[in-house]
């Protein structure tokens, strides 16, 4: 019997009602009075030098308040990085200064140039018209390759080439691995592209920056996923305003998928400028200027060799990666291709040696940083593939291959070669469940009956891991993170019994505002309808770091259950008070506490009520009050795993793929709301789906977008995609946080890619095409079999 | 996007008036036109809307010759249980392009990957315009070039109606436009082919698999030919080859159809 509430039961998304009838807050509903609007001036060319901007003719326009360039900006700090890579050598990465806005030198087509201020945005738009912009272009770099040669056009003229770091990890291994290689029995090499993508969230980003001249303060309105790292970045390391001056609020948010992750320059600009002019600045992200401007994803070029023994037992794994990192350092992007990578090159896998190698480049593109799963999608990638290659290789079962190397159940907390100890995992019996709700045995009946429609049916299995619940404050440290991971939450009971959450952990459509309340309701006893969710407000909020990486629940949950558990600690001596019981006798179950053994009993309303109205209370023991705060710092990362069966037919002819059917077998250990961990694992399946066929970022090699709008770049649509098939009944919990939790918000992105693709090449195998690099259109799959022919 | 000053005649007659002011442009359903406005890449100082004229919202049908108003929405026309014109409109763009979209505005922008110039010229349909009639075969005149003059409005549209056609589509994947069109139209003097999205040149004819296919009506009869892949498009969703392979492919599978 499903519950009906508390942990485990599926109530529908209590937020979905506002954003369904048009009552949802967003930052762009936001108008300030005497509000201004900014219009940036952006590069049109990768690279160039400029010479001079001339504002004279813009400033005489009408409406026009105030045009900034970078000049204004010296002497205010750079856009700066969050996390310092140490190179194989033991030396910092490279790291350039990123200014708000351009100063001497142009590095991506969408770099700002110059900000025009207006009373609207079409007068700022028209003043931009006539502003003077001289640039002199200069070649790009643009493949990174190109950009490591000598002699390349540097992006960074301070640096000493276009090359970020040159990555080892574990360096001590490097000889070994190559010696493991070298002598195997058998070596599968492939070469393949992680393609570079654009989030698209659905709502573009937006800023509003307004100071207050009474009281010298500051608020940043912003579509972020975590107000409190923009006021912690954007405070002390640009504009130098102290945090108890700058308030920083995300209100309803459209989608992150990591792009809001990052401090851009726009949400400094707007705070900035809101000071300088004396009134608020706001800023609203065209679809055009987010394809510029928001952060990309991935874009990683591997060559990745599996070792096997002559039993098929993995022997090593060595790969070489090429990262771009774009013309500047996004608040992320050098922790995405190594820490968030190379540690998950072990996958689901025994595999003893392995030795990852990434060289993080410049180049003149927009900033690449975290997207729905970062780095771990690109492990995940590489790693699936290859297998499924040597499978193909050997003559072996793919999923034999797999089982045959699998981590063993007893084998846990298993301690991989890559610097990570995995806690618990089953990852035979996800494979099982896949194996049944994919039907796997009637495969070569649907394949037979696809080849008399002239179509080409494959079967893609891939079994995954991540790294979630991001993550031990003193670990990261010693990789480079300049923040720490933990998360904040504050209990506050009120006198009537309902209860605030404020929690660190943002919600921009994981459904918080449904699932947290669930957990409080299940410790307590109370209806949910009697606990709200605030998040996103540092004025309302204790000190958080947000919500990316699946961290909400097992981090951002655990802090809600350590703060919920002393608040019922402190309820349970008041109850103890009024009952006249000891403290120790005291329970707490449906809502009313009673003492162990009697009939006696108080209810939840009546402690807090006496919490507020201290008449008969022990005061001498005990400060009235009911409300408790805990920081939750993990003590390892959760790792969720899965096994992920995809089922394309690919139309020869055309080359078009179709995604027949799609299975998901996932273990995310405890679950607290099934439905919304089915759509999130749906919605991450899309974004998969969207990556292994449609969506792709392309530059020319002049550095021109050439996918810079929905004409050109794909996203998945609903006809794109399959019915899915979702269980996750495979549940080892997490050992080291209160829930057992494990996250579950990038497991689709993460599994789907390499089953996606997995299938195709298996489609294909007749032509002995062996690998297509994503997104498999219909144009490259045709010209793969063209080649093959 | 720019201020304009906006205009909604009744009649043709001053529509055509209209028009001919300074800098005056005609605007139809506003699925081309609107959106190139708001990205400042049009800057017409009067739009003409041609929504409010009530002859160029007519369909009619006597069996022979389709006639469609200019102004006829693309969902009308999908509504209206027409063969492969109705098939074609259907899958023009999504609910809210078809509901604002119009054949004459789509066919006075001859976009080179729109469906319904394929439709047009393998139906050897005529334009009708407010001063004279022109044959398909001289309407289009490579990419967004059509014969149409300055101020020149289209009507309606005269489709021969055929003995069988077909249209088969092959999306873009993106922006879900024609990679490859092609209308096939079976006719008792002979078959038409007209091929959208494929060439630089616009809309075109292949007339060899028209004779193959004026021989003998079956996809069998494409055996052998081939289409050169000079002059057709290259862009990030196809190359030449495979866009002139496509050709091929949609046009024995709109035989197969029709």
């Amino acid at each position: 019997m499903p519950k009906d509430h508390g942990i485990g039961a599926s109530p529908k998304r209590r937020e979905d009602v506002r954003f369904l009838t048009g009552n949802g807050k967003y930052t762009d509903d936001i108008n300030a009075p005497n509000q201004t609007y900014v219009y940036f001036v952006r590069s049109d060319v990768a690279h160039g030098t400029i010479n001079k901007i001339d504002t004279s003719d813009a400033e005489k326009m009408p409406g026009v308040v105030r045009i900034f360039t970078g000049a204004d900006f010296e002497g205010v700090g750079g856009v700066p990085c969050g996390w310092q890579v140490t190179d194989r050598f033991g030396e910092p990465m490279q790291e350039p200064a990123h200014p708000v806005l351009a100063q001497g030198k142009v590095r991506h087509v969408g770099d700002p140039i110059v900000a025009v201020v207006a009373e609207t945005l079409e007068q700022a738009r028209d003043a931009a018209e006539v502003l003077e912009v001289d640039i002199t272009e200069l070649p790009a770099v643009i493949d990174m390759k190109e950009a490591l040669k000598e002699g390349a056009p540097k992006v960074h003229d301070d640096l000493t080439s276009n090359l970020c770091y040159d990555w080892g990890f574990v360096e001590e291994n490097r000889e070994a691995v190559d010696e493991a290689i070298k002598n195997a029995a058998h070596v599968t090499t492939l070469e393949l592209r992680n393609n570079r993508l654009v989030a698209n969230p659905m709502e573009p980003r937006v800023a509003i920056g307004e100071y207050d001249a009474s009281n010298d303060e500051y608020t940043l309105y912003t579509t972020s996923q975590n107000p409190h790292v923009i006021r912690l970045l954007m405070g002390a390391f640009v504009l130098g305003i102290p945090e108890h001056k700058l308030r920083v609020v995300s209100p309803d948010v459209g989608g992150g998928f990591g792009t809001k992750i990052f401090h851009y320059a726009e949400e400094a600009f707007c705070t900035f400028a809101a000071k300088a002019i004396n009134r608020p600045v706001k800023w609203t992200s065209s679809r055009s200027e987010a394809f510029m401007s928001d952060a990309h994803g991935r874009d990683h070029v591997t060559k990745i060799e599996l070792a096997l023994d002559k039993d098929n037992n993995f022997l090593a794994v060595r790969t070489d990666t090429y990262a771009n990192m774009g013309a500047y350092l996004s608040t992320f992007a050098p922790s995405v291709p190594t820490w968030l990578h190379g540690t998950l090159m072990a996958g689901n896998y025994t595999t003893p040696l392995i030795y990852v190698n990434v060289k993080a480049v410049f180049t003149n593109t927009v900033p690449v940083d975290a997207y729905r799963g970062a780095g771990r999608p690109e492990a995940s990638f590489q790693l699936e593939r290859v297998i499924d290659k040597a499978a193909r290789e050997l003559g072996v079962d793919p999923i034999a291959l797999r089982r045959q190397n699998f981590i063993k159940p007893d084998q846990f907390p298993y301690a991989t070669p890559v610097a990570v100890e995995y806690d618990t995992g089953n990852y035979d019996a996800t494979m099982d469940k896949i194996e049944e709700i994919a039907d796997l045995a009637g495969f070569e009946a649907r394949k037979a009956e696809s080849a008399k429609n002239g179509k080409l049916r494959g079967l893609g299995i891939a079994h995954y891991i991540e790294a979630c619940g991001i993550a031990p404050s003193n670990l990261v440290g010693q990789l480079g993170a300049r923040a720490g991971l933990y998360e904040s939450a504050t209990v506050r009971v009120n006198a009537t019994g309902s209860i605030s959450v404020m929690t660190g952990s943002h919600s921009h459509g994981q459904g918080h505002e449904t699932a947290f309340p669930q957990v409080i309701a299940e410790m307590i006893g109370i209806d949910e309808s009697q606990i709200d969710i605030v998040h996103g407000d540092t004025a309302k909020i204790p000190m958080g770091m947000g919500t990316y990486g699946s961290r909400s629940l097992a981090v951002g949950g655990s802090a809600m259950v350590k703060a919920a558990e002393k608040v019922i600690a402190k309820a349970k001596k008041i109850a103890a008070h009024l009952l006249e019981a000891g403290e120790d006798d005291i329970e707490l179950a449906n809502g009313e506490f009673t003492v162990a053994g009697t009939d006696k009993s108080v209810a939840w309303g009546d402690v807090t009520l006496a919490a507020y109205v201290p008449h008969n209370y022990p005061l001498e023991d005990l400060e009235p009050g009911l409300e408790e705060t805990a920081f939750y710092d993990p003590a390892n990362f959760t790792y969720p795993s899965g096994a992920y069966a995809c089922e394309v037919e690919v139309d020869p002819e055309t080359g078009k793929v179709e995604v027949c059917s799609f299975a998901a077998a996932d273990d995310f250990g405890n679950i607290i709301n099934p439905m919304i961990v089915d759509g999130q694992v749906h919605g991450g399946i899309a974004q998969g789906i969207g990556q292994a066929l449609l969506e792709n970022c392309v530059y020319d090699s002049d550095g021109q977008l050439l996918s810079g709008s929905y004409m050109d770049y794909t996203m998945p649509r609903a006809d794109d995609l399959p019915n899915y098939t979702v269980d996750h009944s495979c549940q080892t919990p997490c050992t080291h946080n209160p829930l057992g939790v494990k996250g579950c918000g990038e497991a689709g992105a993460i599994g789907s890619p390499p089953a996606v693709i997995n299938a195709v090449v298996d489609a294909l195998s007749d032509y002995g095409i062996t690998h297509i690099d994503m997104p498999a259109t219909p144009a490259r799959v045709w010209e793969a079999i063209q080649a093959a022919k | 996007m720019y201020n304009f000053e906006f205009v909604k005649p009744s009649t043709v007659a001053e529509a055509v008036a209209a028009l001919a002011s300074e800098d005056a442009q005609a605007l139809g359903g506003g699925q081309t036109l609107i959106p190139t406005m708001k990205q400042r890449l049009a800057s017409p100082a009067k739009l003409v809307s041609l929504t409010g004229i009530e002859e160029m919202k007519e369909i009619d049908s006597d069996g022979k010759v389709l006639t469609i108003g200019g102004g006829v929405t693309h969902a009308e026309v999908a509504a209206g249980g027409y063969g492969a014109i109705s098939e074609l409109a259907g899958n023009i763009g999504d609910p809210a392009v078809r509901n604002r979209g119009t054949i004459g505005g789509s066919l006075a922008n001859n976009d080179p990957s729109a469906d319904y110039p394929a439709a047009v010229l393998a139906s050897n349909a005529t334009i009708v315009t407010n001063n004279r009639t022109i044959a398909a075969d001289d309407y289009f005149e490579g990419m967004f070039s059509t014969a149409l003059m300055d101020g020149e409005i289209i009507i309606s549209v005269q489709f021969p109606v055929p003995e069988a056609a077909n249209y088969q589509k092959f999306e873009q994947p993106a922006s879900r436009f024609a990679l490859v069109g092609v209308f096939v139209a079976k006719y008792p003097d002979g078959v038409r082919v007209a091929v959208t999205g494929a060439s630089e040149g616009g809309v075109f004819r292949w007339t060899a698999a028209e004779e193959a296919l004026s021989a003998s009506f079956s996809p069998d009869a494409l055996d052998g030919l081939s289409l050169d892949a000079e002059g057709m498009i290259e862009d990030l969703h196809g190359s030449p080859a495979y866009r002139a392979h496509l050709v091929k492919v949609l046009t024995a599978r709109a035989v197969a159809a029709a």
